[in-house]
């Protein structure tokens, strides 16, 4: 397919592996922020094929798994309500939260439906008319425009019975919390795609200036990868870090301003809750004033449990990059995809997923 | 999550477009990217299309790759 298979020519990929071998001359430590980055990159082997000199580690880009329990359990909560139908992508199905999961409530029950769009939530809702259609809004700036595209449209067609439950992140903000916890010592960062393609480069530019760490933003086929390890080796070598754009063909350095209009429209900046680091202020979004009335969270009462986090799971460290997958006791022996302990086992973009599925089970 | 793909815009109508996902017709919003055209490749995700895709960065992007293994051939 067009866009596509140029990119994964298997020859200008040796080649692009043997430049990155005679511009790497001392040990970087890079990471690839993005789950699906990390997917594409255990996919193609790339990690194996990188010089020792590179490192390569998974960072807290996947929505699904730096969705915290506590989001998990009230997302359960709305979805036991009577006349209630939650929506949500396929990901969170299977996520366990404190005592259950989305899946299981459905077994028990629940009205709970897999959609593909914020649009096939709206025409659930549409199709419903006395049912309350609750979607669930995990993502990142790729998907908060998607969301507010769906809250803007239910305004204008009326369509009362739309609830968002709002848990948005922002990823900029985290990449600066993980390099002030300054557990790992990053050389450089392989900056998400898509996230990318709605809020463009310059929110990266702290990055570089104020931690000295390179930034590449990257495509997701193997040679958009290399490519962007390529720049990175080479801008840590002449030790001048600066934000570049390896995926020009889906990113500019402005982003999509239509996209960032709607999401300034519907959203405003607020606290988020990051499985494995906390609750961060200023590192998720929230529906403004006007939209109030969409919020899920405050239309209905809902009586929480304490939350509970699965024992021996650390994929709060392995979203921080201080752990991998492997050094998890219960990876692969107690945890599998038909089994998932914690949420990296469960999303398709999830850093024990993807070592699951490809057999590694190294760092 | 963050998935989009490339996909081609094949008619438009209001806020939606029909597109060509490797020839299957699907429906998306392009309430996101009001500038796609017919014939465009726009990136999907979600139902919605995030950005039109610009062929001429997409060749010049192919044509540095192109340099940087014709290069590896002098080192060799
Ligand atoms: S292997 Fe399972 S239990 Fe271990 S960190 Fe990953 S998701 Fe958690």
């Amino acid at each position: 397919m067009k866009f596509i298979d140029e990119y994964r020519d298997v020859e200008l990929g040796g080649k692009l592996v043997a430049k990155i071998e005679r511009l790497s001359t001392r040990p970087v430590r890079l990471m690839e922020f993005c789950g699906g980055h990390t997917v594409a990159t255990m996919r193609n082997g790339i990690r194996q094929l990188l010089p020792a000199t590179v490192e390569m580690l998974s960072g807290p880009g996947c929505p699904v798994c730096v969705t915290a329990n506590a989001d998990i359990d009230k997302s359960i909560a709305l979805a036991c309500l009577p006349d209630v139908i939650v929506t949500t992508f396929g990901d969170m199905m299977k996520v366990p939260g404190s005592y259950s999961s989305l899946q299981r409530a459905r077994a028990e029950m629940a009205d709970i439906r897999i959609v593909y769009s914020t649009q096939d939530a709206l025409q659930i809702a549409r199709d419903n008319p006395a049912k309350s259609v609750i979607f669930i809004g995990i993502g990142f700036e790729t998907t908060a425009p998607t969301i507010a595209a769906a809250v803007l449209q239910a305004e204008q067609q009326r369509i009362e019975n739309f609830f968002v439950l709002c848990l948005l992140k922002l990823c900029p903000p985290i990449m600066k919390v993980l390099l002030d916890l300054g557990e790992i010592k990053l050389d450089g960062i392989v900056c998400p795609g898509h996230v990318s393609a709605i809020i463009g480069s310059r929110p990266y530019e702290f990055i570089p200036r104020d931690y000295g760490v390179a930034c590449v933003i990257s495509g997701f086929e193997p040679l958009d990868i290399l490519l962007s390890v390529a720049m990175l080796v080479e801008q840590v070598e002449d030790g001048k870090p600066k934000v570049e754009i390896a995926y020009r063909r889906g990113v500019k350095a402005d982003g999509n301003r239509q996209a960032l209009g709607l999401m300034e429209k519907v959203f405003e900046v607020s606290s988020a809750d990051w499985r494995g680091i906390g609750i961060v202020p200023a590192s998720g979004l929230k529906l403004r004033k006007e939209y109030e009335r969409f919020d899920a969270d405050q239309a209905f009462a809902i009586e929480m449990k304490p939350v509970r986090e699965a024992k021996g799971c650390i994929c709060g460290d392995i979203l921080r990059g201080v752990k991998t997958p492997a050094d998890c006791k219960l990876f692969r022996r107690v945890c599998s995809p038909e089994n998932p302990v914690g949420p990296c086992m469960v999303s398709s973009e999830g850093a024990c997923a993807a070592y699951y599925q490809y057999g590694v089970d190294y760092g | 999550m963050c998935l989009a793909v490339p996909v081609q815009v094949v008619s438009i109508e209001g806020n939606e477009a029909e597109v060509d996902i490797g020839g299957v017709r699907r429906r998306i919003s392009i309430m996101l990217t009001p500038e796609a055209k017919v014939g465009d490749y726009v990136l999907l995700h979600t139902g919605y299309a995030i950005n039109v895709i610009d062929e001429a960065e997409a060749q010049e992007t192919l044509k540095i790759l192109e340099e940087i293994a014709s290069l590896g051939d002098e080192a060799e």
